[in-house]
């Protein structure tokens, strides 16, 4: 299998009042093409960090410290800000979170389409728009004509991410990164997007990394699943073998945070404690304050655990999975 | 639109009217006689008396205020008491004058203010940022007949670049350019300081925005995020604040014109104080505050060329 991203042993830092903080710590993971791959975890894990480092689009004050990323076989890591600005858009494209501020308000939808069409493929105004409507038909737009002169607060929060999925796609990247797409949509909308998502993957033959805390978005979208816990990769392993058999005791406490109907009891049973600060300290495996075993184990509080292939495609970094 | 721009003057109207009545009142409770200055300092009782007749001074308040009201219907904004000459055909001829040098302000300050508070935002925290800003400190606290002083001192007197004052031709001939360069300089700095302080600000909240994000991860070269995607954001309090700033060039032009011996109506105003030229003095500041609102009004109007969400409707 190709593999459109690879990232390795990625770390990356924040500058909070001139010291860094780690919040990213060995990160290896690889998307391939014509895969999804979710990433999951509570807000702050690192996620969207991630998907920034990728893109090379980190606030001033963070930056990564070590580790590679592949994109087609290339470091962005070792690029200039003027390389890697060739690679953003043309081979990876990304999906932000927030539609309704995600486009600018003072362009017309036609601008911010062409913008990047003609960035990217090299062709004129005409073509460019003529290009702009077949990607809003293909996201499922009625009267495209229509939507490219109008502006972004003329048009829903659904209708936003349409367009900004179709912007994306436009320039064809090899790699689209979306970074909770459906968060802000309401769920009749989400799912639409979930599947318009899925149909284009296999269309376009695009690697799909995908960002969400959401589970039930997980099951529908993900071939592999990597979950991410206070800026470590926890456990990796394909959709069905994270949902079927969870092996770290976070993902297994996600598991049980989602409410099951088909229960007879109906409870949710979240993951006691909180989701440690960046600027705190914990010695041995990160997950110990909050996890039910660790009290048994006293490797757990001393040394933090490795990653483990327990079966084939499935990794998980805890002491007690042996 | 329309409606909006026809309710808008009808409220200019009646910001004007109201601004008559302050101004009239104080001039008429304020102490001195216009009858005593319009007669002369040689006159004696009777022709003092005879000149408020004359003037209408005899009659009641509301009768006074009614008179000169009627006349500005007309178009007619009284008579100096010094020159006996109409005085809105006196402030025509200084009008350009005045403009002349406002405008040519405003422009200076467009060109120096703005560009500089992008360059402050897009450099946040380096020494350029830190030196700009110091140097727009500076440029606030300035005043600006010190300032022209000094411009004259050195640039005129010793280097002999630029005439000392006087003004006779628009700012875009060559003439004219150099004889306005000098007194916008000083009028338009601090302006231009307080457009790259607005400027920087409103940038930098316009750099941290989502769209802004959007227009990176979409691969554009920075130069066209900047002047594209952030500019036209970023224009809008720059806008608000050359609206605002347009009536500070016309106070602090009474001064500069002084300063540059120019014959614009800021000089005008001034001369109308010292003469104690009542009719003057508030017809001057009625056209001063015309025109201040005026330009607020193209202001607002701007706004929706701008931003296509703000709406008149």
């Amino acid at each position: 299998m190709e593999k459109v991203l690879d990232i390795q042993n990625l770390c990356a830092t924040f500058s909070i009042q001139k010291k860094d903080y780690e919040v990213l710590h060995d990160i290896s993971f690889s998307v391939n093409r014509n895969e999804t791959v979710c990433v999951v975890g509570e807000s702050g894990c690192g996620k969207s960090v991630t998907t920034l480092c990728v893109m090379q689009l980190l606030p001033g004050n963070g930056k990564i410290k070590s580790g590679s990323i592949y994109l087609n076989g290339t470091d962005l890591t070792k690029l200039s800000k003027k390389e890697v600005r060739k690679f953003r858009g043309k081979k990876m494209g990304m999906i932000f979170q927030e539609p309704m501020t995600a486009l600018n308000p003072l362009l017309t939808i036609g601008y911010q389409l062409r913008e990047n069409i003609m960035n990217h493929r090299g062709v004129n105004k005409s073509e460019a728009n003529k290009l702009a409507l077949e990607y809003l038909e293909k996201v499922g737009i009625a009267n495209p004509d229509k939507r490219l002169k109008q502006y972004p607060f003329q048009l829903s929060g659904g209708l936003r991410q349409r367009i900004l999925i179709a912007m994306v796609l436009s320039a064809q990247p090899d790699l689209l990164i979306a970074d909770e797409p459906t968060t802000a949509l309401d769920v009749t909308i989400q799912k639409q997007v979930l599947s318009l998502l899925n149909d284009l993957k296999k269309e376009m033959n695009a690697a799909i990394l995908f960002i969400t805390h959401d589970l039930g978005v997980v099951a529908e979208i993900a071939d592999r699943v990597v979950v991410l816990y206070a800026g470590r990769k926890v456990e990796e392993g394909t959709t069905k073998q994270i949902f079927k058999n969870p092996l770290h005791p976070y993902t297994i406490g996600l598991m049980k945070a989602v409410p099951n109907v088909d229960l007879d009891e109906f409870v949710i049973q979240p993951i006691p404690g909180t989701f440690p600060n960046i600027t705190e300290k914990i010695e041995g495996c990160r997950f110990n304050p909050r996890c039910p075993h660790a009290n048994t184990c006293k490797k757990c509080f001393e040394e933090a655990p490795q990653m483990l292939e327990v079966e084939p495609g499935h990794y998980v970094a805890c002491h007690l999975s042996k | 639109m329309k409606r909006y721009i026809v309710k808008r003057l009808g409220m200019i109207v009646i910001l004007l009217l109201g601004l008559t009545f302050i101004v009239f009142s104080s001039l008429y409770f304020a102490p001195g006689d216009p009858a005593e200055i319009a007669a002369g300092v040689s006159a004696t009782a009777e022709e003092v008396e005879q000149m408020r007749v004359y003037l209408g001074l005899d009659q009641p308040f509301f009768v006074q205020y009614g008179n000169y009201l009627a006349g500005l219907l007309h178009g007619d904004l009284g008579t100096s008491l010094i020159t006996r000459q109409p005085i809105l055909d006196e402030l025509l001829v200084r009008l350009p004058n005045t403009l002349n040098l406002a405008v040519a302000s405003m422009i200076l300050a467009c060109l120096v203010g703005i560009p500089l508070g992008i360059v402050a935002a897009i450099k946040k925290d380096t020494w350029i940022d830190n030196l700009l800003t110091t140097v727009s400190l500076f440029g606030i606290s300035i005043p600006n007949f010190w300032l022209g002083s000094i411009l004259i001192i050195v640039f005129c007197v010793q280097l002999k670049i630029f005439p000392t004052g006087g003004m006779s031709e628009p700012f875009w001939t060559a003439k004219g350019f150099m004889q306005v360069f000098l007194p916008s300089l000083s009028l338009g700095l601090q302006v231009a300081a307080s457009f790259m302080r607005i400027g920087r600000s409103s940038m930098l909240d316009v750099l941290q925005s989502d769209y802004i994000r959007t227009a990176r991860s979409k691969g554009l070269k920075e130069r066209i995020v900047i002047l594209i995607h952030a500019l036209k954001n970023a224009m809008i309090p720059i806008l608000t604040q050359m609206g605002t700033s347009f009536g500070g060039l016309l106070g602090g032009a009474m001064v500069t014109e002084q300063v540059f011996a120019i014959n614009g109506i800021g000089s005008y105003l001034i001369n109308a104080i010292n003469q104690r030229n009542y009719y003057a003095v508030q017809s001057t500041v009625l056209v001063i505050a015309f025109m201040f609102v005026i330009v607020n009004l193209i202001v607002d109007l701007l706004y929706c060329v701008i931003d296509p969400r703000i709406r008149y409707d």
